[in-house]
């Protein structure tokens, strides 16, 4: 979810201009908070609740997004090593650390601009441990109130209703209050019903987005192209005119993309000829995310489906934010992220990916800080080879530490991966 | 005569294999240049073209019917005297370098006692090369490198005007040039005639041979290169392959019912399941860094003062090994010195670390999706019976003791050998389509 369009050096069509206009706007409003007196929470991608806060007119700040985009800029390298001073270990979250280095150096943000503290710490996804963590370390440093609901894993592939009622409970019982008290607003269902409508309407749009890449040739690369697609629904601007037209405007460009025939864009331009049609499961490296690319895009590989584009929504199953159960809607929002899912989901989910989007195969990039991701996925290789008859591939990275990024053992595996896809095609006969 | 060749740039060897147009191993070629990838691609397939020739040899003696034991004979002391010419002559190339560096950094003083040393060692040339004789490399850097220290180490002690260290520097400079430079160590062409007039005895089918095999005309039609820098191969992109795909094909041309391959070489272990037809079909690599690889061994052998290939016999002594749980190359130093410090024996140490070596191996394999029989061990690794034991064991403990385990003595040409496979491959790909068209 990035949002330096340049650092990809892809190009910019409109609808990323529009992204880009839309964050800046969104951090200046943040870096004037203490002036104007807008409120402000941290929250994370998974389970956030950001029509929840904007009908309280709180503006949502995403620390895992903001640890990225860091990593994308080149900083993440000397915040960590800031956080490692402090006696973070070398084996924690390095989300957790770059966000620590950067609070402790100033909390400036993607766009140059200071973040303001927090008014309230809101936790709406406990599935990952440290999340949990992390907000006890901010309390520590902002001292403000923090509300954490506990979300249910799905441990038997599905929501049942008194999984709901838990946590429609909690978000009624512990976070209305605490957000009208930091607010002094009453909490407007009216308000929040029409933030989810549109809310909605954006998350059509991008399903039809991310399904496009089912053409051949892909118009889009669902992964690295991806990132930049999730960015506006996934942080802060789920509910928003603005998302709504973000994703309009988007899907017009990807449609003139069908219509002329024409492949994603690639750090170095248009993919001309479409290769190696691959499903991924597992977030990006984002140190070197440029040159990470670079390995699928000379290789003429296009990644048609992934995982890591539903962690703030498993949309393309059918679930939408609906305005006629406005709390419940939220509830099962929190419960039906993309890391809540058992691992029977998530290897029916991939399966299903690389039987609909006819992959050539699927690969794994199993990132060294997030164990909510990286735990079963051997198994989840072994079983989506066994059901869909495709070959796996697994290559190891992290998420913002450079010191985890070996530019030439993941070009190895990624080269003999695309070549053992080109073997098999080829087929028997051929091998000796 | 056309040929197909496959060359695997390693971390510690380059090697290249030669495959005739209808299959067989023609050569097998290996060096230790560390110079860059061009010139080591150069070096190892001269050496690989000289090999080459001597399977003509072979085949020209089977031709002219001459009897296994005599053709054995033959071929064994034409190898000997020809491996001596060799020697000879790169020597001379040494010799030249050393005389230039000479007059250039040193005016005087140094020569006379380095042509001494050069002169000796060209006396022991035909003792290195005799019937029986033993040599622990046949890297010209290697051999020539271990008798030039000796003698030079004697020539400082007589002679105290000349320094050791001064003479080591000298050498270090000039074998770079020599080992570096394919022409130096020459053509199958270049000393063959030499290496005939020195046998034993006269043989006329033999003569016959080589006359003959001198006159084939080897052409190069295919290749593919593989291993580490292979995108900086003087290949063009199409014809280079992942090591993994040409161990899997390699291992399977040399054992056609494995299934599972297991590559510890000097900075990646790979573990590699293949199809029926060799395809790949999953692999597993060490991430990030070379824990358990070839180079920790490499650092412990440094660090008890021994050579590579003492580790494994050593650690064989063992009678108590000792559990090792870390595999850190950067540790390994540390780790073996705690161990020795609390009064644990070499051997039980040794035997320990090896065990750790495969135990690490082993966690890959299982990632990879396991043991399946027939399995294939391949690498500078598969060398160390100490390393074969502990693989042995454990495979048997973990899959059951039916499983099949093959070592090849030419296993660290694995990679090569599926290189060439693959530009075998495609050039009848490429024949077919001309023929469709």
């Amino acid at each position: 979810m990035p949002n330096s369009t340049e650092k990809a050096g892809i190009q910019k069509d409109s609808s990323q201009l529009r992204q880009k206009k839309m964050l800046a706007e969104h951090f200046t409003r943040l870096a004037h908070a203490p002036e104007t007196g807008e409120k402000s929470a941290y929250t994370f991608v998974p389970g956030n609740m950001t029509e929840l806060l904007l009908s309280f007119d709180i503006l949502p700040v995403l620390p895992e997004i903001n640890a990225l985009q860091s990593a994308m800029r080149g900083k993440t390298k000397d915040y960590i090593a800031v956080a490692e001073k402090l006696g973070h270990s070398e084996d924690v979250c390095t989300y957790v650390k770059s966000d620590v280095g950067m609070l402790k150096t100033g909390n400036v943000g993607p766009t140059g601009e200071r973040l303001p503290e927090p008014d309230l710490l809101l936790l709406s996804y406990t599935g990952c441990f440290t999340f949990m963590k992390w907000f006890e370390i901010l309390r520590e440093e902002y001292h403000c109130p923090v509300v954490m609901i506990h979300v249910p894993y799905q441990g038997e592939g599905q929501i049942t209703d008194s999984m709901r009622q838990y946590v429609v409970d909690q978000i009624r019982q512990k976070l209305i209050p605490t957000l009208e008290k930091i607010t002094g607003k009453r909490y407007d269902e009216d308000r929040l019903k029409e933030c989810l409508a549109r809310s909605a309407r954006a998350e059509d749009d991008l399903v039809w987005v991310l399904q496009s890449a089912k053409n051949r040739p892909s118009p889009i690369d669902a992964y690295f192209g991806g990132v930049y697609y999730i960015g506006p629904i996934f942080s802060s601007f789920r509910g928003t005119e603005d998302a709504i037209e973000y994703y309009q405007a988007l899907r017009s460009e990807i449609e003139e993309s069908i219509r002329l025939g024409k492949g994603p864009m690639t750090p170095d331009g248009e993919l001309t000829e479409e290769r190696y049609r691959i499903v991924v499961e597992g977030p990006p490296n984002w140190t070197n995310f440029r040159e990470f690319w670079k390995m699928f895009a000379d290789e003429g590989a296009v990644v048609v489906a992934s995982t890591y584009t539903k962690v703030g929504g498993v949309y393309d199953f059918g679930f939408r934010h609906d305005p006629s159960r406005p709390i419940e809607t939220l509830a099962e929002y929190c419960m039906g992220c993309y890391t809540n899912l058992n691992l029977p989901s998530r290897v029916d989910m991939l399966a299903s990916y690389v039987r609909d989007y006819r992959a050539d195969g699927f690969l794994i990039n199993s990132v060294k800080s997030c164990n909510s991701f990286s735990a079963g996925q051997l198994h989840i290789l072994r079983e989506v080879e066994n059901r869909v008859g495709k070959p796996g591939g697994f290559i190891e990275s992290d998420l913002v530490d450079p010191r985890y990024f070996s530019a030439a053992n993941i070009k190895n595996r990624l080269e003999s991966y695309f070549q053992m896809i080109e073997q098999k095609r080829l087929g028997g006969g051929e091998a000796a | 005569m056309n040929y197909h060749v496959g060359i695997d740039l390693g971390s510690t060897t380059t090697k290249a294999v030669i495959l005739g147009e209808t299959g067989p191993i023609l050569g097998r070629g290996i060096t230790n240049s560390r110079s860059n990838y061009d010139v080591a691609c150069q070096i190892v397939l001269s050496e690989a073209l000289i090999n080459t020739r001597f399977s003509l040899v072979e085949s020209e003696l089977d031709r002219a019917g001459v009897e296994d034991t005599r053709k054995a004979q033959l071929l064994a002391e034409l190898g000997r005297k020809f491996r001596m010419q060799q020697y000879l002559a790169q020597l001379r190339a040494l010799e030249e370098d050393l005389t230039e560096l000479l007059q250039r950094i040193h005016p005087s003083g140094f020569l006379p006692s380095v042509q001494k040393i050069l002169s000796r060692m060209h006396d022991e040339a035909a003792g290195l090369f005799a019937e029986g004789a033993t040599r622990k490399s046949d890297f010209f850097r290697d051999l020539a490198g271990s008798r030039y220290l000796k003698l030079a180490e004697a020539e400082s002690l007589e002679n105290k005007e000349v320094r050791f260290d001064y003479l080591v520097g000298l050498f270090d400079k000039a074998i770079l040039e020599v080992e570096n430079s394919p022409s130096a160590a020459g053509t199958f062409e270049a000393h063959a005639e030499a290496a005939l007039a020195q046998m034993s005895e006269a043989d006329e089918s033999l003569q016959g041979a080589v006359e003959r095999v001198m006159d084939i005309e080897l052409k190069q039609v295919g290749s593919v290169g593989t291993g580490y820098g292979r995108q900086r191969l003087p290949f063009p992109e199409g014809q280079i392959r992942s090591e993994i795909l040409c161990h899997g094909l390699g291992a399977h041309a040399m054992f056609s019912t494995t299934r599972t391959v297991l590559d510890i070489g000097g900075q990646d272990t790979k573990a590699i399941q293949v199809d029926e037809q060799g395809i790949v079909t999953s692999f597993q690599m060490n991430d990030r860094c070379a824990a358990g690889c070839g180079r920790y061994l490499g650092y412990i052998a440094d660090e008890m003062n021994l050579g590579l290939h003492e580790l494994g016999p050593l650690a064989r002594d063992s009678r108590r090994p000792v559990r090792i749980n870390s595999t850190c190359t950067v540790f390994a130093g540390a780790e073996l010195r705690e161990r020795l410090s609390l009064g644990e024996k070499r051997e039980d140490i040794l035997a320990g670390l090896h065990r750790a070596i495969i135990l690490r191996a082993m966690s890959l394999l299982a990632r990879s999706g396991g043991v399946k029989n027939e399995f294939t061990f391949t690498g500078g690794v598969a060398k160390n019976p100490a390393a074969v034991d502990a693989l042995k064991k454990l495979v048997s403990e973990n899959y059951g003791c039916d499983i099949k385990i093959n070592i090849s003595p030419d296993s660290i040409y694995t990679g090569a050998l599926g290189a060439a496979l693959f530009a075998s491959r495609e050039s009848r790909r490429a024949s077919q389509a001309a023929t469709s068209n």
